[in-house]
């Protein structure tokens, strides 16, 4: 029986001026329908690399990657993606934003219209629904980037270091508001950071990587409450993972 | 006096309007903007009135004010315009009707590119003036010549530069498209057609600049209407009041499209910049 994101011995391999680098090496990873997993790992251990190779962005050069079953080819639909960067439309209105993923699959205006305000409301930014990407803020941009990629009613959530360039207090923000989102929605959510502590707060699971070839350390179950808040952070159960992933990621 | 307020000034502490990247005030600006105009016509009337040259070689600021009047209200003079404004327009149209497409293409697939690009780095090195016995040969001397020259003018330096423009659209942007499940056409159409326009419009604008400069060069053979013209028969006559008018009119025209295009870009496309 598998499960619902499969990667098997994925290896990624780039040939640059005649030399060949290796950038992931055997990665084995299964993810369970509904699970918010985070990848964790200092930079260059190819932890975006695996992100992208699911997203169907990039080519693994050896092994097979499963969703639901069905080998990824290339990018599409059904794997919605979150990036560092800001990559909302300048030229569509928030609301436009939303429905984009809707209007490609030919969905009619009214329905559309509809479902948008629905993911609006979810990321409170009801005020701003007629306003253009260039008048909102960092962290509302990524508000929106992420109600346009769960619109389009994907079957997992890509998410790469979303919240990379936001400054701290929007960041605890966002964390909250993405794991009210997580637990309405029920999506399927990889994320990706070099944050532990965001990765400890967001997940269920958490997936170690190192770096020379990338490749993955260790996976741990986070035992906390799914009711987490500010205070999360300064239960033991919080403190001895974090010590534990950073003993962990010291040793290698 | 004035210059001495200024030292103290500075001397208090004021910044220097020659400070590198230092903002100024509007009114200075156009104040400084106006100030050059005036000293081309300083030195210009210096040079006329004082003397120094004969006025067959430089004929006096209000001699060519005086012509441009006579220009600008005659009725003929308006058709020699219109048949430019044409003639400008329809190489450049035509050059956009195929130029851009084959931009785009050349600027999103790396196949378009090798069968688009070295082709067109290797034409627009050659000059479009050289072209003008050949475009007579196929096209004879009639409206088709002179668009031709001005489309040969155009359209290679178009394709390069729309290639450029698309290639520059964010690869972000592209990528987030992809996941959101867009297929080949719908990415060209709605993230790089869409994000390529501002980017577009300035080119757009560049190359109707150059178009105007084109002209000069398609009117200069077997024509008898047009601004090229018109300083082609002056000089005959060696009336240069004339052929300044007709060089300075050729600039206002360029300039009032390029202030149109720049304004439509601003008024269609706020997003940008």
């Amino acid at each position: 029986m598998s499960s619902f994101i499969e990667l098997n011995e994925v290896g990624k391999q780039y040939v640059v001026k005649k030399q060949t680098f290796k950038a992931l090496s055997d990665v084995q990873l299964s993810i369970e329908e509904g699970q918010f997993v985070s990848v964790v790992g200092p930079s260059g251990c190819g932890k975006s690399t695996i992100l992208r190779i699911l997203a169907g962005l990039e080519e693994a050069t050896t092994g097979e990657v499963l969703v639901d079953g069905v080998p990824v080819t290339g990018p599409g639909a059904d794997r919605g993606m979150v990036f560092q960067t800001y990559t909302l439309f300048p030229w569509l209105s928030v609301r436009e934003n939303i429905q984009f993923g809707l209007k490609l699959k030919g969905i009619p205006l009214t329905i559309r219209r509809k479902m948008a305000d629905r993911f609006i409301e979810l990321i409170k930014l009801e005020k701003f629904a007629n306003a253009f990407p260039n008048q909102l803020s960092g962290g509302m941009k990524q508000r929106v980037a992420i109600a346009r990629a769960l619109a389009a009613n994907p079957k997992v959530l890509l998410m790469d270091e979303p919240f990379g360039a936001l400054d701290a207090q929007t960041k605890m923000d966002m964390q909250e508001m993405l794991r009210d989102i997580w637990r309405a929605e029920q999506t399927t959510v990889v994320f990706i950071t070099h944050d532990i502590d965001e990765a400890i707060y967001l997940s269920q699971r958490i997936v170690l990587m190192a770096a020379g070839p990338g490749r993955i350390i260790g996976e741990y179950e986070v035992d906390l409450p799914s009711e987490r808040d500010l205070l999360t952070r300064e239960l033991p159960a919080f403190l001895n993972l974090k010590r534990e992933l950073i003993q962990r990621l010291k040793h290698d | 006096m004035a210059n001495e307020s200024t030292t103290k000034a500075t001397k208090h502490g004021r910044r220097s309007v020659w400070q590198v990247l230092r903002p100024i005030s509007t009114s200075l600006y156009v104040m400084m903007a106006l100030a050059s105009f005036m000293i081309v016509l300083v030195v210009w009337s210096l040079l006329s009135y004082g003397g120094f040259v004969e006025q067959i070689f430089l004929p006096p600021p209000i001699e060519v004010a005086k012509q441009f009047f006579t220009n600008i209200t005659s009725a003929e003079y308006w058709e020699h315009i219109g048949i430019s404004v044409f003639r400008v327009f329809g190489g450049f149209m035509l050059a956009c009707l195929i130029g851009i497409p084959l931009g785009i293409l050349a600027g999103t697939f790396k196949i378009g590119e090798a069968l688009v690009e070295p082709q067109m780095e290797f034409i627009r090195y050659m000059p479009a003036v050289a072209f003008i016995p050949l475009v007579m040969v196929w096209a004879g001397i009639g409206e088709w010549a002179k668009i031709l020259i001005i489309f040969i003018g155009c359209f290679f330096q178009l394709v390069l530069m729309v290639a450029v423009d698309t290639r520059r659209v964010s690869h972000d942007l592209i990528q987030a498209a992809m996941t959101l499940g867009a297929t080949r056409w719908q990415l060209i159409e709605s993230v790089i057609f869409q994000a390529l326009r501002p980017h577009l419009m300035n080119t757009l604008r560049l190359i109707l600049g150059w178009a105007w400069t084109y002209l000069v060069v398609a009117e200069l053979v077997a024509v008898n209407s047009g601004l090229g013209y018109q300083i082609m028969k002056a000089q005959r006559f060696l009336n240069t009041s004339e052929i300044f008018v007709g060089i300075l009119v050729i600039g206002l025209l360029g300039l009032i499209c390029d202030r149109i295009f720049a304004y439509l870009n601003k008024r269609f496309f706020p997003w940008a910049s």
